[in-house]
């Protein structure tokens, strides 16, 4: 079980938050002038890393709010949590994570 | 050897001493034909139907761990072929008309089990879904009942029908069931390197040569080894893999958990579930009842997944079956499951030429194997790819030809 740092209320059971993948994904600006291989990128592929990964959470019990996450996904080891619109944190890429 | 009644006999006589090891553990060649990256289920089955079918005996397959100790020996081990879509039905139906003369032809007994399948449906929209999944199937040929509810409760007794969500009906393929999982990658291990496949363990593959465009073989945890063909069947991995190739999939990787009871006497003789609910159970020869539920919604390549997931699990389980309120969980596990948007895999060629993927199973693959196995070998060896392979290739992320089992076939696999 997981203990998620909430940036709008702190340190929560898991049970309390759901995830919902990939963050800062932009929007493309002039979806007319896309080929469909650049709109199926961005519609379909997700980065898939063994390891740092920057993700969207929502605090679904709790506060209901979105934020940000980083996270090493062959540990599952929480890295850190930010609020929408914060640059994310640099975070050195660990070696030898075993994948 | 062939494994049959006489030799059973024979190696009776002398102890059991004489029994051969099941496959040999060769030092990898400089080179082969073809190489399967991944030593579960899928992988194996493709390099048998390789050997056996499409005449290519150079052929290895390389596993970093031991064979089927990935999802092909972490899954719930269920098989079905009830899908809604045309292209999913020739895929999966396949898979169950092979699953039928499986033991026989390995000579290998894989413990296929045709007990039947029901699906629970819990509300309008579930009866909706399960009439309109059902009479799809009948028009692609694929066996489905529709069950009133007194009927569920002919099938399983102990149900409780009347439950927070009552059931409301059922759609049953009776030539669904269950398959032992361990023994679908023995057997085809056995049955491939019979043929002459290397089968080569605690392999890992660390990166692909690429020359013009074409791979010419993968480096490993044992040196190089040359290639004219790749396939790569490394299930909640591909990701990774495909990145050394510099290929980008549309996967992402979840933990997908399962756990199994104490062992009792013969209680429940069908597989049961449920999407409503979200939980399905069957009952394993040794007694075990075999539970499973959703993948966890985070991506992870850590083989566990949360408490929350196995809390809701067992909700539902003892919610449907009082019965088992009091029964003990043994043991519980995670694998990584590699899901597409779609919910159906992808088995295509790649940008680089001679290099293929068969992957993006996500939480349904092991029902797939024989068919996922047979349709990839001839894709691998012929100019064209199978016909039952073409709908899923990596081409319809693009087009938008998706073929859409997530949305509206059984998310509960």
């Amino acid at each position: 079980m997981f203990l998620i740092d909430c940036p709008w209320c702190g340190v929560r059971d898991q049970q309390e938050f759901s995830c919902h993948g990939q963050a800062h994904i932009a929007r493309p600006e002039n979806p007319d002038q896309l080929s469909d291989d650049q709109w199926g990128d961005y519609v379909f592929f997700r980065d898939n890393p063994s390891g740092i990964h920057y993700e969207r959470w929502v605090h679904s019990f709790g506060c209901r709010r979105w934020f940000n996450a980083v996270r090493d996904t062959s540990s599952d080891e929480f890295l850190g949590t930010y609020k929408p619109g914060e640059p994310p944190p640099v975070i050195a890429e660990k070696k030898g994570t075993g994948h | 050897m062939k494994y049959s009644i006489f030799s059973l006999l024979r190696n009776s006589l002398n102890h059991h001493q004489g029994w051969q090891l099941a496959w040999r553990s060769p030092d990898p060649k400089p080179r082969y034909d073809v190489l399967i990256v991944g030593g579960g289920g899928h992988g194996l089955a493709t390099a048998y139907y390789l050997a056996k079918e499409c005449g290519i005996r150079s052929v290895a397959v390389l596993e970093k761990g031991w064979l089927g100790g990935g999802n092909t020996g972490r899954n719930t081990t269920i098989v079905r072929s009830n899908y809604l879509w045309d292209e999913s039905a020739a895929l999966y139906d396949h898979a169950v008309d092979l699953w039928h003369g499986l033991s026989q032809e390995l000579n290998y007994n894989v413990m296929y089990s045709p007990r039947g399948l029901l699906h629970l449906a819990h509300s309008v929209h579930d009866m909706q879904e399960i009439s309109r999944r059902g009479n799809s199937n009948h028009l692609n040929g694929i066996d489905a009942e529709f069950l009133d509810p007194r009927q569920v409760k002919e099938m399983v007794p102990f149900i409780n029908l009347n439950c927070r969500y009552p059931v409301m009906g059922a759609l049953l393929q009776r030539r669904g069931g269950t398959a032992r999982h361990d023994a679908v990658a023995w057997g085809y291990a056995r049955a491939a390197d019979e043929m002459g496949v290397d089968i080569i363990q605690n392999c890992e593959v660390t990166g692909f040569r690429i020359d013009n465009g074409t791979v010419r073989g993968v480096e490993t945890s044992r040196g190089f080894i040359g290639a004219n063909k790749v396939g790569c069947v490394a299930a909640g991995h591909s990701s990774v893999l495909a990145g050394m190739a510099g290929l980008r999939l549309p996967l992402e990787s979840f933990p997908l958990q399962a756990l199994v009871s104490e062992p009792v006497k013969p209680v429940i003789d069908c597989v049961v579930m449920s999407n409503g609910v979200h939980a399905y159970i069957s009952q394993s020869d040794k007694g075990e009842l075999v539970i499973g539920a959703s993948s966890d919604d985070y991506n992870s390549y850590t083989q566990r997944g949360g408490f929350n997931v196995i809390e809701d699990t067992i909700g539902a389980i003892v919610e449907l079956y009082p019965i088992f309120s009091r029964m003990r969980i043994l043991r519980q596990w995670g694998g990584v499951v590699d899901v597409t948007v779609d919910r159906s895999p992808l088995i295509s060629r790649t940008s680089v030429r001679n290099l293929f993927f068969n992957c993006g199973w996500g939480t349904g693959g092991f029902k797939a194997t024989p068919a996922s196995g047979r349709v990839f070998a001839h894709s691998i060896a012929g100019e064209e790819m199978h016909s039952i392979a073409a709908p899923f290739s990596i081409d319809r992320f693009h087009s938008g030809a998706l073929v859409d089992e997530g949305a509206a076939a059984a998310v509960a696999h």
